[in-house]
């Protein structure tokens, strides 16, 4: 039996995973992406015997940290096995080939499972229509690489905010022209794994739903999975009865800071942000942003970098100022005083200028 | 469809900005308008100062006299809930004071949002009423013109929206919270073109009253 024949079952146990273990992370899919309890076992079983799909994971531009938050956890977890042990013929940031031969495994790849082949993408890329040059690998553009696998995928994951909606190098005033996977692929069906990072949690779960069900999950209209987005991080926050009650820190360090009041006026954007951090929890399950006394970025929505100040509550608009009124106000007060100035002075020189009628005058014209 | 996202930074955005501008300036114009042509000139001796019977006035404008309460009860009554539910909703609601402060850097505390949500729903109901004696009363249905059910319809839609965003009753949040902005803004634009301009204007006026009374030394 070659290494790619062994099923998942086989290669977990090889590495140590208890059964117990694993049936702990099937339950923990299933309710994680609303199924219901009975679908446990089916879950267990098709994992158990699902060979593993040739997955090609493309960096471009990127930070790395989206590798780092699905691969670097402290002990080795079921979901970073099943990362890790699954596929990933062509990674150029975690395998051990370099160069030539790198590439010339993520062909081999791309020719033997045509068609079938998981593309996974973190980073943004240059548009077909800027410069190549901002971003390449092994003298490939960007844009022409992610196409060319593309062709053969059967579907694409785009990992991170940056692959999703084009995240930092997308930005105002976005210099290198980057696009998102979802800008570029129409074709084949992208789903969208948002964050900065993105919750590890999540793309094993969307991996092992692609396994056990040979499909991609629900997805709302970001294509992001429901089951994983579907709710805001403000209607799961732990700290959302003091919103309810009003009560709100309004300094990092003053008694509501300590007391673990609702950070909405430090900036929060839990509101208006979708993502499973509220319930799902980083690093093994230990702390989030809000519970560590941070607001909200909001980083797994379209445009975060560009919406305003992280530290601004989001009822307060991005461009507008007291400044802005100021200067209308006062442009206005000049063309009020001046169209009233104007009014008074015609009203002086016709009364200057008037010529009384007497009535005998009058009379005479009559 | 517009982006959800897309379109709450349109309006926390650049449209935010043109509304205030718009506003600022319609209502300055406005105003300064009124004070610069100012009143005519009274040659006649005044018989008592105009400072303390204008203020005055401006109180006692406010309330409605027994008269008026006898006749018409359901609009002093009714028409009190809603604008001081919407005055609440509006300056004590904590996000709304954040805007505030963004803009002017001047703040003050807060009411719960459990109290204001109350209170906006009061406000709701009141200003449901409202148009309905509006509808329904002979004489206020023949005097009622269309500026009257445009303002109507801004208001309630204003408090309505931001009722609805706070629910979160429409979803994404992105778009109800930029309906509510988007309405906030019409409101804006409009204010100083429309009778909405006496929310500045009628403490104004109020005053010029009460001056004119003292200064005939009629009781004000």
């Amino acid at each position: 039996m070659t290494v790619t024949d062994k099923t998942l079952g086989e290669r977990l146990r090889e590495h140590g995973i208890s059964r117990r273990g694993f049936m702990k992370f099937c339950a923990a899919t299933a309710s994680m992406m609303a199924l219901p309890p009975s679908m446990i076992p089916a879950i267990a079983a098709a994992l158990e015997k699902a060979r593993r799909p040739s997955v090609i994971w493309l960096s471009f531009q990127e930070c790395t940290g989206c590798t780092e938050s699905l691969t670097r956890s402290h002990s080795p977890t079921v979901e970073d096995l099943i990362l890790s042990v699954i596929s990933l013929d062509y990674h150029h940031t975690l395998q051990a080939a370099a160069g030539e031969a790198a590439e010339a495994a993520r062909e081999q790849a791309m020719q033997e499972n045509h068609g079938e082949y998981l593309l996974i993408v973190d980073g943004s890329l240059p548009g077909p229509d800027s410069n190549p040059g901002y971003s390449t690998i092994a003298g490939v553009s960007n844009y022409a690489m992610l196409m060319e696998a593309v062709e053969g995928a059967a579907a694409v994951v785009a990992v991170g905010t940056c692959a999703a909606f084009g995240g930092l190098p997308e930005a105002s005033p976005n210099p290198t022209g980057a696009v998102s996977v979802m800008d570029l692929v129409k074709d084949k069906p992208v789903i969208n794994v948002s964050g900065c990072p993105p919750v590890p949690m999540v793309i094993t779960g969307v991996l092992a739903h692609y396994l056990t069900f040979g499909r991609l999950p629900e997805l709302d209209q970001y294509h992001r999975p429901l089951a994983f987005f579907g709710q805001s991080i403000h209607d799961r926050c732990y700290r959302r009865p003091f919103y309810d009650k009003g009560l709100f820190a309004e300094t990092f360090d003053d008694e509501g800071a300590k007391a673990g009041w609702c950070l909405y006026r430090l900036g929060c954007k839990g509101p208006s942000t979708y993502n499973a951090c509220a319930t799902m929890r980083w690093n093994s399950g230990t702390s989030w942003p809000i519970e560590s006394g941070h607001p909200c970025l909001g980083c797994s929505e379209p445009r975060f970098w560009d919406a305003g100040s992280f530290y601004a509550p989001l009822s307060v608009p991005t461009d507008a100022s007291g400044e802005t009124l100021l200067a209308a106000g006062a442009v206005g007060a000049a063309i009020g005083g001046a169209v009233a100035t104007l009014a008074r002075r015609k009203v002086k020189t016709e009364a200057a200028s008037r010529q009384p009628v007497t009535v005998e005058e009058l009379e005479q014209k009559l | 469809m517009i982006d959800p996202v897309d379109f709450l930074l349109l309006v926390k955005g650049p449209l935010f900005v043109w509304a205030l501008a718009i506003f600022a300036l319609g209502l300055s114009v406005r105003i300064l308008e009124i004070f610069v042509l100012g009143r005519r000139r009274n040659f006649a001796e005044p018989r008592a100062g105009e400072w303390l019977p204008g203020l005055r006035t401006m109180l006692t404008r406010s309330v409605a006299d027994p008269g008026t309460f006898q006749r018409a009860p359901f609009n002093v009554i009714v028409g009190w809930i809603w604008h001081i539910g919407f005055l609440i909703a509006l300056l004590l609601f904590i996000p709304h004071i954040e805007l505030i402060k963004s803009l002017l850097g001047i703040y003050w505390p807060g009411l719960p949002n459990p109290i204001v949500d109350l209170v906006t729903a009061v406000t709701l109901v009141a200003l449901v009423a409202s148009l309905v004696h509006r509808l329904t009363h002979p004489v206020k249905k023949r005097i009622s013109t269309f500026e009257d059910y445009l303002v109507w319809a801004l208001t309630f839609l204003l408090v309505l929206t931001g009722y609805l965003a706070y629910h979160r009753i429409v979803n994404p949040y992105p778009l109800a919270l930029g309906l509510h902005i988007l309405t906030a803004e019409i409101f804006m634009i409009l204010l100083p073109f429309t009778k909405l301009t006496h929310i500045f204007t009628a403490l104004i006026a109020r005053w010029y009253n009460g001056a004119s009374f003292g200064r005939r030394g009629v009781q004000s």
